[in-house]
């Protein structure tokens, strides 16, 4: 049950930001700039053969493979989102687009760097711990935290589906 | 807001749920600022006198002014436009709440999850204390790190959580984009509830405040993905 929750706000989460996007002047299509990456894109891996260092660079676009366009949204293929720094890793998504709509969303980039700890000084505080967040299996009892998805991840889908409008 | 919960023991039926669930409902509808009938909104469209307040508006009324005090401020129940909006407590309320009506009931190792904010008492079904995964609020569905916890509670405010919904009240401009999530553990979720809420207000500060505050550890975690934890925090990390 707790899966279909986070799936439907998930779904949400799309739909709102496709909306935002609709009233918001950066919505532009972008031009393919890097045909190297154009097909045959790997399923969902860290490994992905696209740009990884500079994320103004990195935005690639595909052409629509199929001809059949219905009344959907947008239009169909494979669009690989922008690089978007997490500053301790980069996120990188690839939509598909499927009879006008988004029928998958795979990370080609996520971030996974060692852990690492440092004492810093806190002005507030003589010393706190920090260290860069690192993603972990999510095999736990529950999560706290609400259910949205992050900055970076709609950074990177909004490019995509900005590449993919009709 | 999707609330649940699980018992970790035999001897739970539908009936013991539905109580609990039951009790959501009735806080809902009490205080829900999106329902025109809700106490709640009644009070903001002045239509109920101070005498006529329930036992159970007035009690968060108390809590509302309490909280304020112990946060310098930085916990306001009123909202941008003069309103009451006691959600950012009344939910921590309402699960610690729900988590007492299970003890009632006879049962001890059970966790009620509403909306991330969690109150987990006793143990799961293998014997061991609950294990919590805070949110990483930079990879859907990943977390950014685990928890242990047996009878306390645990809350997460972030920017990413149904938009900016916090915002600095000594600074209403201020947009708190530098910290993107803060998790307090408490010794129950009413506690941890309150105190993210606040310290998330207070931006990079909040953490200090936090480690301030006897009983209450936490972790927050900064836009570029540098998480920072109180001294005692450790304690918890599975």
């Amino acid at each position: 049950m707790k899966k279909i929750f986070l799936s439907l706000s998930l779904i949400a989460a799309f739909f709102v930001y496709i909306a935002f996007k609709r009233f918001d002047g950066e919505g532009a299509i972008r031009p393919a700039t890097n045909p190297a990456a154009s097909s045959g894109t790997p399923p969902s891996s860290p490994s992905a053969p696209v740009a990884t260092s500079a994320p103004s660079a990195a935005v690639t676009t595909q052409p629509a493979p199929a001809p059949a366009q219905p009344q959907g949204q947008y239009k169909n293929g494979n669009y690989i989102g922008s690089v978007a720094d997490a500053y301790f890793g980069n996120v990188q998504v690839k939509a598909v687009i499927k009879n006008g709509a988004i029928a998958d969303v795979q990370f080609l980039q996520y971030p996974n760097t060692h852990s690492y700890s440092i004492e810093v000084n806190s002005q507030a505080m003589p010393y706190l711990t920090q260290e860069a967040v690192q993603s972990q299996n999510a095999n736990v009892d529950i999560i706290s935290g609400a259910t949205q998805t992050s900055l970076a991840f709609i950074q990177s889908l909004g490019d995509a589906l900005a590449q993919a409008k009709n | 807001m999707p609330i649940t919960v699980e018992i970790a023991e035999p001897g739970a039926t539908e009936d013991h749920f539905d109580e609990v669930f039951s009790y959501f409902d009735y806080v809902d509808n009490k205080f829900s600022p999106y329902k025109k009938e809700s106490e709640l909104a009644l009070v903001n469209a002045g239509s109920v006198a101070a005498d006529d307040l329930s036992e159970d508006m007035c009690v968060i009324l108390d809590l509302a002014e309490e909280t304020k005090r112990e946060t310098g401020g930085y916990f306001d129940v009123r909202n941008r436009a003069g309103f009451l909006d006691p959600s950012g407590l009344v939910k921590g309320w309402a699960i610690k709440n729900a988590a007492d009506i299970l003890e009632r009931q006879g049962f001890q190792n059970f966790y009620v999850d509403a909306g991330g904010d969690i109150e987990a008492r006793g143990r799961n079904e293998k014997g061991e204390p609950w294990t919590v995964g805070i949110r990483n609020p930079f990879a859907s569905g990943g977390i950014a790190k685990t928890v242990r916890l047996t009878g306390r509670g645990i809350a997460t405010s972030g920017s990413y959580e149904r938009g900016n919904h916090i915002y600095d009240p000594h600074d209403r401009q201020n947009k708190l984009t530098d910290i993107v999530s803060l998790t307090v553990i408490g010794p129950n979720v009413y506690e941890a509830d309150r105190f993210a809420t606040a310290a998330f207000a207070m931006g990079k500060a909040g953490i200090g405040f936090i480690e301030k505050l006897e009983g209450l550890e936490g972790y927050s975690i900064d836009r570029g993905g540098i998480a920072t934890m109180t001294t005692g925090f450790k304690k918890y990390v599975a």
